[in-house]
């Protein structure tokens, strides 16, 4: 049923889709933990800065950030440039090359629910577990990973369904190479292009399901955590 | 063997600049008006605070120019105003993180705190499932089940309701009897300094006013403790007696007996008391015909002005000292000088 629905191309779309939302999600988990970290813990002066670099995909035109991206990225860019140089390809119009663009576009919606759940932590707790002989990175992962976990599921939510939410960024660097760098917003805009008003609807569809569905899931979390905790005062 | 401490760290609003040796054994209480740098003191000691400085524990540094151990590195347990258990985890969890880090240490240290403080029943429980109190004595079962080699504790009853104080105040009781580790604890109570303190040390805006033994400290009348409605001394004496025809307890101490209205304890155990100032009258011969039993012989040991109608009288009596607040008309009347021989009458002794 759904295979008469969607065909072959969309069926691709979908798996890049997928594929992409998930390896940047990681990514943006590996990176954007110690980032918040940081970030939440830090008295550096200059510390806006960063916040606002971080900042900049929630309210620049994604065109703008793709731009950028297609110019630093292709063979004359610097990043492209370096990469043809070492011999390998350079990253324009590539899965990994939209991966760079993912991570960066979608950072803030990783970075900023984990500043905020190691921030209203406090450093009560990871005191306490410095008393109690804990180290550094134990404490990390035994203390403040645990306590901020609703943080770590409403970054993981956030930055996968705005990495499959993305267009912009893509369509300046992606092209849209079917099973290669075509994801379901580009392939929903090739339907409506083509008048596949059809297809175009069934994609469209989902996506505003599934988007809906995390968002209920993330805001039922936050609720649920909050009167935890209201309860245990 | 001397905990030696050498701090100066400068806040915006504030600082704290103290040089003092502490004993390394019994309770030292580190008593202040809020403000006056107590817990920031602590947390330097535990080495939260980052600052310079020179610590010394015993022949061990903690902390000089070139040295800094972190707070995990430091035997020590710390107990938290908020009791601030790990909200992820059960109160048995919470006891055992500081066990499982623990070196050379078997379960046994860990089934002490938990029998110790009486939480048996509650091992299960989150920790919001858990009353303040509760919360408190599993926080302090925490902090010993990492068998540290002194516990530092900052104003643990502070933040507890009045019920929740008396629930809790047993059971420091029982630690300072039971446990061999030294024991830092702050407050702004006199109450429970009085309680648990063996030592003393006074912190005024940041700097040490006073540091010695508790009865010396509670008595010496150049300090602000040995004076006010609440001024007190502090007697440590040891249970001798019970009388069945009256109903009394006997109470054995350098200078002689005190008898108190019959408390259930066993011969022979000690008793800390503590008898307030207003409490003592004073008179030049022995009363024969009086309703007070507990008449000591003392020696005036200094006078000074307690305002404009009185004057506390610092006396010894054995080897304890003891706090009269009379009239200066009384004083004047009874020819009152240092070196004279009086007797004290104790109107009532409250038993700590």
């Amino acid at each position: 049923m759904v295979c008469d629905m969607l065909n072959e191309f969309d069926l691709s779309a979908l798996i890049v889709t997928l594929k992409l939302a998930s390896v940047s999600t990681l990514i943006l988990l590996v990176i954007g933990t110690p980032l918040a970290w940081w970030l939440s813990n830090s008295k550096w002066k200059l510390k806006s800065l960063v916040e606002a670099l971080i900042a900049l995909p929630l309210i620049l035109p994604p065109t703008v950030l793709g731009f950028y991206l297609l110019i630093s990225l292709g063979p004359n860019g610097p990043i492209g440039g370096a990469m043809q140089w070492l011999g390998a390809q350079p990253l324009a119009f590539t899965f990994a090359g939209l991966v760079i663009g993912s991570v960066i576009y979608s950072m803030p919606f990783v970075v900023q629910p984990l500043q905020n759940a190691f921030a209203s932590m406090g450093s009560r707790p990871m005191e306490v577990a410095a008393t109690l002989r804990a180290t550094p990175i134990d404490r990390f992962f035994t203390v403040a990973v645990p306590l901020a976990r609703t943080g770590f599921v409403t970054a993981a939510v956030l930055g996968f369904a705005h990495t499959v939410g993305e267009f912009g960024v893509v369509l300046m660097i992606g092209g849209s190479i079917p099973g290669e760098t075509q994801v379901l917003s580009i392939a929903i805009y090739d339907h409506v292009e083509a008048l596949e008003y059809g297809n175009a609807h069934w994609l469209a569809g989902g996506l505003l399901l599934v988007s809906f569905i995390m968002l209920v899931v993330v805001y039922s979390l936050n609720r649920r955590f909050s009167l935890l905790q209201r309860s245990g005062q | 063997m001397t905990i030696r401490c050498r701090l100066s760290i400068t806040r915006t609003d504030f600082a704290l600049d103290v040089d003092l040796s502490l004993p390394l054994k019994g309770v030292t209480a580190v008593f202040g008006p809020s403000g006056s740098g107590k817990t920031t003191f602590l947390r330097a000691l535990a080495g939260l605070e980052n600052n310079k400085g020179y610590i010394k524990v015993g022949d061990v540094i903690w902390q000089d120019e070139q040295h800094f151990v972190p707070t995990h590195k430091r035997s020590i347990g710390y107990v938290f105003q908020e009791a601030s258990l790990f909200e992820h985890l059960n109160a048995k969890d919470n006891i055992e993180y500081g066990f499982k880090r623990a070196i050379d240490v078997d379960q046994s240290v860990m089934q002490r705190a938990i029998k110790l403080l009486q939480i048996e029943h509650l091992l299960d429980r989150r920790a919001s499932q858990l009353s303040g109190g509760e919360r408190q004595r599993v926080a302090i079962a925490r902090a010993l089940s990492a068998n540290p080699s002194m516990l530092l504790m900052d104003e643990p009853l502070a933040s507890l309701g009045d019920k929740h104080k008396k629930e809790i105040l047993p059971f420091l009781e029982l630690l300072h009897g039971e446990l061999e580790i030294p024991m830092i604890y702050v407050s702004h109570s006199i109450d429970e300094v009085a309680h648990l303190a063996d030592h003393l040390i006074l912190l005024d805006e940041g700097r040490v006013v006073g540091n010695g033994e508790i009865s010396e400290m509670l008595t010496r009348l150049d300090m602000s403790l040995s004076h006010g409605e609440r001024a007190a001394s502090i007697i440590e004496a040891k249970v001798l007696e019970h009388d069945d025809n009256y109903n009394l307890t006997v109470i054995d101490f350098s200078c002689g007996r005190f008898f108190v209205p019959r408390k259930q304890l066993p011969i022979g155990c000690d008793v800390r008391l503590r008898v307030e100032a207003r409490d003592v009258s004073l008179t030049t011969q022995r009363q024969e015909e009086t309703s007070i039993l507990n008449i000591l012989p003392a020696i005036v040991d200094e006078i000074v002005d307690e305002g404009d109608a009185q004057v506390m009288v610092r006396l010894k009596a054995g080897n304890d000292l003891l706090l009269s607040c009379i009239t200066k008309k009384s004083a004047e009347l009874l020819k009152l000088q240092i070196g004279s021989e009086i007797y004290a009458q104790i109107k009532s002794v409250a038993l700590l």
